[in-house]
């Protein structure tokens, strides 16, 4: 299936759909435990990650905490 | 009215038709709040001063360390050792004498945010730990006060304004903070010295429009930020019917500190 992930075209080869879970193992995702994950525009809540599924088309935006600045 | 002198210091405002005499004059009876006098702060507080913004607020408890000048520039060697708010306060005033500027030497907390930005009309967000962050977007959400959050990393930056009630809020991205220690700080990890630069002059650019009432406000998006490739992106942000602070069934109805997000940082405080 073909998803845009954070504005980047990508081919996620041999599968239909993932469940979010999955999406994050099969890219690598860092540090999954803190990313925040909006799927066609809407924000999931992290408890669905494994029951929502990622479907050809879809657009996947991960979003990452940064702290900064430095006091 | 604008004097002789404030006509010529503001000249290459007042020429602009979205700003003008009225324009400046807005930005003179403004009050903008800046928590943290850091990388972020320092542009922030600098090109609000040379704007004329009237009334500038900054607070930080912190002193100017040597490992800051790289990136705080703000703060000049010889600062090295007093308060950051004080010596962002006389760099503020050796621009622009006319200002009123406010100075908080201390961090803030539950206890005292919601007293310390009341009385201004836009808040920017120039801290470095996700405890500060999380209650500087309460305070503001639950007080209805606009503000713009800005966080740096490495090579990145990201940045976004708050309409509390009309566009997405913090907590609608990140509904709670990471652990302390999950994610790494400035102080940890490294930043490029020019990046807050950049995320800090697009904060001080949100204060003055909303000050004036011109154009459109980083609402409703995330702009996201990266020197090394350098490119810009968008994420459009809904207002999430989830969240903790703005959502349809609230939980967080009163300013608490956050302390499982006190960070690296914090505790070398």
């Amino acid at each position: 299936m073909n998803l845009t992930v954070n504005g980047k075209a990508a081919t996620i080869a041999g599968k239909d759909n993932l469940d979010v879970n999955a999406l994050l193992v099969e890219l690598k995702v860092e540090q999954p435990d803190y990313v925040t994950v909006e799927l066609n525009g809407d924000i999931l809540e992290r408890d669905n990650f494994g029951q929502t599924m990622v479907k050809d088309g879809d657009t996947v935006e991960f979003l990452y905490f940064m702290g900064g600045g430095n006091l | 009215m604008l004097t002789e002198d404030q006509i010529a210091r503001y000249s290459r405002h007042i020429i602009l038709k979205e700003v003008g005499g009225k324009g400046q004059k807005k930005l003179f009876d403004g009050k903008v709040m800046i928590i943290g006098a850091g990388g972020l702060g320092s542009p922030i507080a600098l090109y609000l001063a040379a704007a004329g913004v009237g009334t500038i607020g900054i607070a930080d408890a912190d002193v100017v360390d040597l490992s800051n000048l790289q990136r705080q520039v703000i703060h000049q060697t010889k600062d090295v050792g007093i308060a950051k708010v004080l010596s962002a306060k006389e760099k503020m005033q050796a621009i622009n004498p006319e200002l009123t500027v406010n100075t908080y030497e201390e961090w803030i907390s539950a206890a005292n945010i919601t007293d310390i930005i009341k009385d201004y009309d836009f808040v920017i967000d120039g801290t470095d730990n996700f405890a500060a962050k999380f209650l500087i977007n309460d305070a503001c959400v639950l007080a209805g006060k606009p503000y713009s959050h800005g966080g740096i990393l490495q090579f990145d930056g990201q940045t976004i304004t708050i309409e509390p009630g009309k566009s997405a809020c913090y907590r609608c991205i990140f509904p709670t903070p990471p652990p302390k220690d999950a994610i790494p700080t400035c102080s940890t990890a490294g930043v490029i010295g020019v990046l807050p630069g950049v995320i800090g002059t697009i904060q001080a650019t949100e204060a003055i429009k909303f000050l004036l009432g011109k154009g459109e406000l980083l609402t409703g998006r995330l702009l996201t930020y990266s020197a090394l490739r350098m490119r810009f992106r968008e994420v459009p942000i809904k207002k999430n019917g989830k969240c903790p602070i703005c959502g349809d069934n609230p939980t967080i109805t009163q300013v608490v500190d956050e302390l499982d997000a006190l960070n690296v940082c914090d505790l070398e405080k």
